[in-house]
């Protein structure tokens, strides 16, 4: 990177960018060099700051109509649905582009366990990424608690009361959280506040993610490091910036989908009937990007054990750069962690499915096979795996291959002697 | 040697960060305690309730500190199948005279003390409570039987003002 070298033209930019180096920035982020095999799947980082961008915009709008008060809160969502102009449209967008932010973010995160990106140097990108994925889940649990229907209401009860399986200090703090006896105005006005809050905790960390991306650079579906700026390497902009930009149109036709043609598919038809706190909706679920944790926490029959493997599930992939114990980046050499990603990825949906399903007899059965085989897979399975797998040769760089050819032998670095 | 010099320094240090310490948790409690119920909550502590009209069998549900209260005028069936329940069974062991004083009336907080839900009256496999958010089964005298919740369902403070009037709190 040419950092220090860059030069403003104008007299007026040299002398600003000597103030501030603005210039110097915008240009770093203009040459960037990125892999040059860098595939689609690693545009959903520019699309996820679409998602975020969008939820702000349409949050701080959707802010200047509702009103926090459990006496309200219902009846001014329907206000802005109804009298509001273009009301449903942003109300429809915002509740709609939590679900597309999550669809992106599992893509991300899915796409960061196939091809190693958690691994070293990366590993503080990667926390910093769980860090945000917890503040995303927070916030949209919040959120789903602000037009006070009965999903709110009791989604939020049954959430806060996961604190109370804390020993000693559990119903201390519930009721901390609660500021009553029960999920009242008190909780709804905080839960609108700390909702407001975090979006723009994420902004802030979003910048250090994509900081200490710039650091090592991207990773790439070969797994290799490579010299940056060289024969592997594009620019940043043009080559990136177009790409990213047509994923994100593609990504945006589904969004309107949603948006347009189904914008309640995604939601809870309890929802629209205003909390009661004498009665329970017979089958409370949480919104489909959170099922796979409820899943796990339904499967425990202790309830302290149950939230213990709920959070543990989560913060697991904290310790995944250190879990992971193979050299290889990229499952494309690592033929028997492929597969295990894959089983993974369908441990993962299995436990979405069952999670939306009663928690009884063969669901609650598939539920504690699938609980058990996730943490299987990341205690135990990967940190083996490192050891035992056969990986296949890497290449040396990624323009190698393809000039000679073939990712045949005689041009590819053999790495399975320093993986042993 | 300093070492004189150097505790007195040291001395110093820690006094300061002592002193330090106890000025930022003095000024960060207020905002924490701030979230703790108000005395607008508190002052709602009890409820008074008629309960003239409900006839055997029958269960009326009412709110109490935002949460809803179950009081229910048992049948004798009822009563003494959760005295005929041994002790060993029990996840939460109470004896059902120790929960409803006067066994006709069991008043009890009817939220499930696995996750807060409100559980379905005369439902479960023990003709008692059933939980449908994540499927526990508490008997007649509202005792946990079977499934997450921990304990059994919690009885709160209440006393018969007189024969029609019970109150909460």
């Amino acid at each position: 990177m040419s950092d220090q070298e860059y030069n403003p033209k104008s007299k007026f930019g040299k002398w600003f960018n000597d103030r501030l180096p603005l210039l110097t920035l915008a240009n770093h982020l203009t040459d960037y060099p990125t892999p040059k095999n860098l595939n689609y799947w690693w545009t959903f980082g520019g699309i996820l700051t679409f998602c975020l961008i969008t939820q702000i915009v349409t949050g701080l709008v959707l802010a200047m109509h509702y009103i926090a008060h459990a006496d309200m809160a219902f009846d001014s969502v329907e206000h802005i649905m109804r009298d509001v102009n273009y009301g449903w449209l942003i109300r429809y967008i915002h509740a709609n582009g939590a679900s597309m932010f999550f669809l992106a973010v599992y893509i991300h995160i899915f796409r960061s366990l196939f091809y190693g990106s958690y691994k070293a140097p990366r590993e503080i990108i990667w926390i910093i990424g769980i860090v945000i994925y917890l503040l995303m889940m927070a916030a949209a649990f919040m959120g789903y608690v602000l037009p006070w229907g009965q999903m709110s209401f009791w989604g939020a009860t049954v959430i806060t009361n996961l604190f109370s399986a804390i020993p000693l200090v559990g119903e201390g703090i519930v009721t901390w959280l609660w500021g009553g006896y029960s999920v009242d105005n008190p909780t709804l006005t905080r839960f609108f506040t700390l909702h407001y809050l975090i979006p723009f905790l994420i902004l802030g960390l979003v910048v250090l993610h994509i900081w200490a991306l710039h650091v090592p650079g991207n990773n790439n579906p070969i797994g290799i490091d490579i010299r940056k700026p060289s024969k592997d390497t594009v620019p940043f902009h043009p080559y990136i910036v177009i790409k990213d930009g047509f994923a994100l149109l593609m990504f945006m036709i589904v969004f309107a989908f949603f948006v347009f043609y189904t914008p309640n598919i995604l939601g809870h038809a309890d929802n629209y009937i205003e909390a009661d706190p004498l009665v329970t909706p017979a089958h409370i679920v949480p919104e489909w990007y959170l099922l796979p944790f409820y899943a796990i926490l339904r499967s425990v029959p202790d309830k302290l054990l149950g939230v213990v493997a709920m959070l543990s599930a989560i913060f697991i992939l904290a310790a995944l750069p250190w879990l992971d114990t193979s050299k290889i980046r990229s499952a494309v050499f690592r033929p028997l962690y492929r597969q295990f990603y894959w089983i993974l990825v369908a441990d993962v949906l299995i436990l979405g499915y069952v999670g939306a399903m009663p928690a009884e007899g063969l669901y609650l059965l598939i539920a504690r096979v699938a609980t058990a085989y996730y943490f299987l897979h990341f205690l135990v399975i990967l940190p083996v795996l490192g050891f035992k797998e056969k990986t296949l040769p890497i290449p040396l760089s990624i323009t190698e291959p393809i000039m000679s050819g073939s990712p045949n032998l005689a041009t590819a670095k053999n790495k399975e002697s320093s993986n042993i | 040697m300093s070492e004189k010099k150097t505790n007195r320094r040291d001395f110093l240090f820690t006094a300061t960060y002592a002193v330090g310490a106890v000025g930022v948790g003095a000024t960060i409690w207020p905002m924490i305690d701030q979230m703790n119920p108000d005395a607008s909550v508190k002052a709602l502590a009890s409820t008074e309730v008629d309960v003239s009209n409900v006839n055997p069998g029958k269960t009326i549900t009412v709110l109490w500190r935002g949460k809803p209260v179950f009081i229910r005028r048992r049948t004798q069936n009822e009563i003494e199948e959760a005295k005929s329940v041994k002790l060993e069974d029990l996840k939460h062991p109470e004896k059902d005279e120790d929960r409803a004083k006067n066994p006709e009336w069991l008043v009890m907080l009817g939220v499930c003390t696995h996750l807060g839900c409100v559980p379905l009256d005369q439902k479960g496999d023990y003709n008692g409570w059933f939980c449908p958010c994540h499927g526990s089964h508490y008997d007649t005298s509202g005792r946990i039987r079977k499934g997450p919740a921990p304990t059994n369902m919690e009885i709160p403070k209440y006393e018969f003002v007189d024969v029609n009037t019970i109150k909460i709190g």
